[in-house]
């Protein structure tokens, strides 16, 4: 069975720090849900609230439904994760995943017949014997998930839990995370800070800062679509040009910047436009949206480049699929970025040059200045 | 092994290593080996006044172990029922003493380690700690005057008319198990403690949100992992309490004797120095069989209660 998880005005305080403020979110039952957010902006400190460990200062939280104020951890539909796993290092590997059935009195035949389907699909079969200590971090992690699927969690609760494994493995563990959510069904509510695992896995992520969640939507949304500064600048690269809004239409502001008059996307937060003439703004443009505004490049662009700054220069990077370019813009002391497909071709520019960048006002957006993410 | 040498030599140089090294040599051999040593060669040489020593009087016999099951020199017709009833009464009461310790001091370490913060935990602590700055003969005759007739126990119950005589604390033994449980208390609590502490603490987090109630989270996962702590702390309780004197002499009863009373008397009463001995060595040797086939029982190895 799978369930659904809302938080309702949830507020989570320890004495005057506020770790967690004004959370609604709704969780569709069976999906793959992520809370996005730097290290300490109250991540587990919510999954904590949904788990049962720690009750909300103010606020509701239900699952399929039910409230769940009262209700311990060990009562709650959910199997949490631990960011360190805390599997249990003095019982074998089928002892520890079978140890939710032991405590619901199931027999020792029934137990060793789960562990064994379980370790079938987490692909560890016949390891049931071994200690945890005798298993890589991969086979661990794996482990840890066997442990809380064999409760029947309606709602899988994971901490951060790739964030022991190394790259490759992190990455081949995404996949395998994905592929066994689609096949068990139930609810998983995934904590990470890597925005790579928020956007490749989830079906709805949640972007939180400092104890506020700042946008909720699916990985394109985030990406293409920030309602905030905060978002804009954590989730992926942005170039950033600060200054003050020349004309602010329902679509369309206009923002003076000292690299020129730029026309970007009104961002609208709730259905309404955040931007009026005069107010201080904020543009990103992501590097693979900027171009070289040449005589010969502009022709061929699919989109027009509506926005053209001058730009020298600085420094170009070869990462063989991709050209990355950095260059100096007036008004700007970070080096704004610019990403080209390698198409076998040369760059066509040199470091010291003089260019032109464009960019399209669609895939250029402007927010209210507020807090950017730590680099 | 020559390399471990060689290693612990360069790490603390010359001076040092052959500093540590001396000390720790000294000590295990002037204060363990050598007393010990005596001990053994006493227990088992005839017993002969200090002037005849190192005579032929003072030849190698086993008669005060014998003495110790027969009751005599010489036959084994009968059994020396005295001296092992107090034995093995001092064995199980020293059990005994252990058991309740373990019971009082695992949750008060667990709450320590786990449950008190800050302030409170400090607190708990240094008035753990505090009462035992106290010297033992003092404890003891505090409690002989805590349990005796007119003391403050009686008196209490008496005044709740729970009971209309005064109960007889000290020739039941009460008084006497308690002070001994009480002595020895820190040294279980602390081992306890240790071991309980190192404990992640998300393992026990992890047990409650798969649905475990508290004991069996205690079972499987707390009491598993303070199984050393446990161990040191009964061991060491369990030798400490068979081995006690001030306390059996001050709050027992007269008609319980401590086996250690028996020792005593051998050596400061009858001037029977050899038998005082191999009584002696006796009980440390049945203390420290008990110990190891206790920690066989409960799987438990002699390393990891060093940790
Ligand atoms: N029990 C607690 N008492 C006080 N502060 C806490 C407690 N738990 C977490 N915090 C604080 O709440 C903030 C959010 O913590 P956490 O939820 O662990 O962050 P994240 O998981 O996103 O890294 C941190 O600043 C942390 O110091
Ligand atoms: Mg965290």
């Amino acid at each position: 069975m799978s369930a659904d998880v809302q938080l309702h005005d949830v507020w989570i305080r320890f004495g005057e720090f506020v770790a967690a403020r004004e959370a609604n979110i709704h969780i569709r039952e069976g999906e793959f849900f992520s809370f996005l957010g730097p290290s300490g902006c109250g991540k587990t400190t919510l999954l904590r609230a949904v788990s049962g460990f720690l009750e909300p200062s103010r606020g509701r939280v239900l699952i399929g439904g039910r409230d769940m104020a009262g209700i311990g951890p060990n009562k709650r539909p959910t199997a949490l994760i631990f960011q360190n796993l805390a599997l249990f290092p003095l019982m074998t590997v089928w002892e520890n995943i079978t140890f939710a059935l032991e405590v619901r009195g199931a027999g020792k035949a029934a137990r060793r017949k789960k562990a064994d389907e379980l370790l079938e699909l987490i692909a560890l079969p016949g390891q049931g014997e071994k200690m945890v200590s005798e298993l890589s971090g991969g086979q661990r992690q794996r482990v840890a998930i066997a442990r809380a699927l064999a409760a029947e969690p309606d709602v899988l609760l994971l901490d951060e839990p790739l964030s022991a494994l190394d790259l490759k493995l992190r990455q081949h563990m995404r996949t395998e995370l994905r592929a066994i959510q689609q096949r068990v069904g139930i609810t998983f509510i995934y904590i990470t800070h890597d925005q790579g695992e928020a956007l490749t896995m989830s079906d709805h992520v949640a972007v939180m800062s400092q104890g506020v969640i700042e946008q909720v939507g699916d990985g394109n949304t985030i990406y293409n679509r920030p309602e905030s500064a905060f978002v804009a600048s954590f989730v992926g690269e942005n170039n950033l040009f600060s200054g003050a809004v020349a004309e602010a239409g329902e679509e369309y502001v206009t923002v003076d910047t000292p690299a020129g008059r730029l026309r970007a996307r009104h961002a609208r937060r709730n259905g309404k436009g955040q931007l009026a003439a005069g107010e201080p703004a904020f543009v990103f443009v992501r590097p693979e949206s900027l171009k070289f505004a040449g005589a010969a490049a502009s022709s061929e662009s699919a989109r027009p480049l509506g926005n053209r700054i001058s730009a020298r220069i600085h420094q170009q990077e070869f990462e063989g699929n991709l050209w990355q370019v950095f260059c100096g813009v007036e008004g700007s002391d970070k080096p704004v970025k610019l990403s080209m497909v390698n198409d076998g071709e040369s760059i066509g520019h040199a470091p010291g040059e003089e260019v032109t960048l464009g960019f399209n006002a669609d895939l250029t957006v402007a927010l209210p200045q507020g807090e950017l993410a730590a680099e | 092994m020559t390399a471990y040498w060689h290693n612990f030599f360069r790490k603390h140089g010359a001076a040092l290593s052959v500093f540590l090294l001396a000390s720790v040599g000294f000590w295990i051999f002037m204060m363990i080996i050598l007393p010990q040593a005596f001990m053994l060669d006493f227990s088992l040489r005839a017993n002969v006044p200090p002037p005849k020593w190192g005579t032929d009087a003072h030849h190698y016999t086993a008669e005060h172990y014998r003495y110790m099951l027969y009751g005599s020199a010489q036959s084994t017709d009968s059994y020396n029922f005295v001296d092992l009833s107090v034995f093995a009464r001092t064995i199980l009461a020293a059990i005994f003493v252990t058991l309740i310790d373990l019971a009082l001091c695992y949750p008060v370490a667990y709450y320590l380690a786990h449950a008190a913060t800050g302030g409170w935990r400090r607190l708990m602590v240094l008035s753990l700690i505090v009462p035992f700055w106290v010297n033992e003969l003092l404890r003891a005759f505090a409690f002989k005057i805590m349990f005796g007739s007119n003391g403050i126990i009686n008196n209490a119950l008496m005044w709740a008319g729970a009971i209309d005589q005064p109960y007889d604390f000290i020739r039941n033994s009460v008084a006497l198990y308690s002070g001994l449980s009480y002595a020895y208390i820190l040294l279980m609590i602390f081992p306890i403690y240790n071991a309980v502490e190192s404990l992640d603490r998300n393992q026990i987090e992890a047990a409650r949100d798969l649905g475990s109630p508290w004991w069996r989270i205690h079972k499987r996962v707390v009491i598993p992992h303070a199984k050393p702590g446990i161990t040191s702390g009964c061991t060491m309780v369990f030798m400490l309490t068979a081995g006690a004197l001030a306390a059996p002499q001050i709050l027992g009863g007269p008609s319980s004797l401590w086996f250690t009373q028996i020792i005593y008397q051998a050596f400061n009463q009858a001037g029977n120095w050899a038998r005082g001995s191999a009584y002696a060595i006796i009980l440390l040797i049945v203390c420290i069989l008990f110990v190891l086939f206790m920690m066989r029982v409960f799987k438990v190895k002699l390393g990891e209660i060093a940790r």
